[in-house]
Formats: C-alpha cells, sequence, structure tokens
C-alpha cells in the first residue's frame, strides 16, 4: 500500500488520532488509552501486517514525554511511525506492546533506564545500562554535578 | 623530566649500588643496555574500547607496520604485555576493569593515550553522564597523543617517543661512598 492509501485507512478507522504525511514515512499519533489495542490491530490485520518494529525510541518534550514507534510490514513492504504522548512528565507510563513484537523488552527498558518512562505489564520493568543510582539522565533537566560537565 | 610520578605506583625494587669514583661507566653502560633492550622490545595488551581501535589496528597491520618497532603481538594476557594503549574512551564501568588490567601487567609497563577520548574525554568532555574525563584519572601515562582518531603515523610517532623516554631512565640507584 502507499503511504496515502495507508493513512485514509488508518484515520478513517480511527478517527481520533492525528495523522501527518509529507516526510519519508506516515505518522499518526495515536492517544494513549487506545496504543495497545491499536497495534495489536497493525499487526493482525492482513492487509497491514506490521510485524516487524524496527525501532521504538523515546522523546522529551518541555510539557510531556513522547515514545516514537517504527513499524514495518515484511510482507506489503510499508512502513508506518506511531507515535504515543504520555501525560506529562512526572507521571510517565504507557502501555507496553512487548507482548506484540518481543523486540520491544529491550527497547523499554533501555527507555526506562534514560528517561524514565514505565510501561505497564511489562516482564521485566528494570534498568538496563545503569542501576538505581542514577536519575535518568538522557531527559533535558538531568543534573549530575560529579559526572558531567555542563557547557 | 619533571613529571611527578605517584608514588603508589612506583613498585620496583632497585639495587643500590654504591659508586666509587671514575666507577660509574660501567653502570650507565649496563643502564644503556637494558634500557635499549626493554625499549626495542614493547608488546601491547589488546585493549580497544572505542573507535581509535580500529586505527590501532591499522598500525598492526601491513602498511603501517609496528612490528618493525618492536610492538611485535598485541597479547591477550595482561601478564604477558608491557603496555597499555588506551584506545578508546573510558566508561565509568570500564574504570575499575582497566584499573585491574593495569595491575597485572608486570613491571617494567608503560602507557599510551590514544585520541581525544583517552586524553581529556575528547568530544564527550561537555554534557556526558557516562564518559571519564581523561584516561589519566585511571592509570598513569607516559605519552598522549591527540586526534579523533590520531593517523597511524601519529601513533608510530609515539611508539618513537615512549623509546626516546624509556632510554632515559635511570635503573640503578646509586649513593656515593664518601
Amino acid at each position: 500500500m502507499t503511504n496515502e492509501q495507508l493513512i485514509e485507512q488508518l484515520s478513517k478507522a480511527y478517527p481520533a488520532a492525528a495523522t501527518k504525511q509529507g516526510g519519508q514515512y506516515p505518522e499518526i499519533t495515536m492517544p494513549r488509552e487506545m496504543l495497545h489495542s491499536f497495534m495489536q490491530n497493525l499487526k493482525s490485520e492482513p492487509n497491514l501486517a506490521f510485524d516487524y518494529l524496527v525501532c521504538e525510541s523515546g522523546v522529551d518534550y518541555p510539557e510531556y514525554l513522547q515514545v516514537v514507534y517504527h513499524l514495518e510490514s515484511t510482507t506489503h513492504r510499508h512502513f508506518l511511525v506511531v507515535k504515543s504522548n504520555t501525560e506529562n512528565r512526572e507521571t510517565a507510563v504507557l502501555d507496553t506492546v512487548c507482548d506484540i513484537w518481543p523486540t520491544a523488552e529491550f527497547h523499554e527498558r533501555e527507555i526506562y533506564d534514560l528517561l524514565g518512562i514505565t510501561f505497564n505489564h511489562h516482564h521485566d520493568m528494570r534498568r538496563f545500562f545503569l542501576d538505581n543510582t542514577w536519575g535518568h539522565p538522557l531527559r533535558k533537566d538531568f543534573k549530575d554535578d560529579i559526572h558531567v560537565v555542563e557547557r | 623530566m619533571g613529571i611527578k610520578k605517584n608514588k603508589e605506583f612506583e613498585t620496583n625494587d632497585f639495587p643500590i649500588i654504591e659508586q666509587y669514583e671514575g666507577g660509574s661507566i660501567i653502570l650507565t653502560q649496563l643502564d644503556a643496555l637494558l634500557n635499549w633492550s626493554r625499549a626495542n622490545s614493547v608488546w601491547p595488551l589488546t585493549f580497544g574500547t572505542r573507535c581509535c581501535a580500529i586505527e590501532f589496528m591499522a598500525v598492526g597491520a601491513s602498511r603501517h607496520d609496528m612490528a618493525r618497532f618492536g610492538y611485535e603481538v598485541a597479547r591477550a594476557s595482561p601478564r604477558q604485555a608491557d603496555m597499555i594503549i588506551i584506545s578508546g574512551s573510558i566508561n565509568y564501568k570500564m574504570a575499575p576493569i582497566l584499573k585491574r588490567l593495569y595491575d597485572q601487567i608486570a613491571d617494567p609497563k608503560y602507557v599510551i593515550a590514544m585520541g581525544a577520548c583517552a586524553v581529556s574525554g575528547g568530544p564527550f568532555f561537555y554534557n556526558s553522564y557516562s564518559i571519564v574525563k581523561g584516561a589519566d584519572h585511571v592509570i598513569p601515562v607516559d605519552v598522549y597523543v591527540p586526534g579523533c582518531p590520531p593517523r597511524p603515523e601519529a601513533l608510530l610517532f609515539a611508539f618513537l617517543q615512549l623509546q626516546k623516554k624509556i632510554k632515559r631512565e635511570k635503573n640503578f640507584k646509586t649513593k656515593i661512598k664518601k
């Protein structure tokens, strides 16, 4: 399917979501509550068939945090970018997708370690590189007098 | 040389030899022999953490050959190595491991800090929470090679500087007999 067809189909099915085209990949921003069922649908529907989660990463905005999923279908060869915002920076909780794509286990552990977003129903929500003496270093307001030399 | 060595790292026991008048020609020649033999056969430990390791491998390969200077093989075990070339950046997680490897190398041992990350933290000096700002916070360094990464010729120049530094060493402590 082309980018336009994808966006058309998805925005008809989910009118609450915001879509964006024009870049390399079509983007869709889902509200947090519908995220897990939307992802399940993306994988199981036969003409969408997104079975490859390329990358899952976190973004730090001033008011909220965001998680970006890059999805690809190996059968149809189309891409999609899904974004989902958290409520605010203090309570950053989202639903996990590791039951849909198992690679998300490690991606979500890294996001928890470095940005502080926790994921519901994750099997093994613990730190990846660092230990609990650290805060969340990739946040923009991370301050550490010992290790970081500010510029 | 004017470089203050940390007392903790001087564990050699020098034989203290009484110096007679006119006898120091023997000691300087012995010194020269020992230093020449040490300088021409310094085997590095395989230690590369980041991109500078690729340049180190290039120095070991055939175009810029480090074997012709005596840095014949890179030994995998610190017990069999003479020096560490710190090629790459050192994390806070890696720092105790680096110190342990350095302690396991037998005297006489030397260290070359290769690349901007090992010299001073390099591109990660500002705003990085995980990189040690210079490998000489962990172990004492003899030769610093700037560059990101340094050219293989620059590393070969550092090898030659290290050889010159080894040839200046004094191995025998003498006290003058009155």
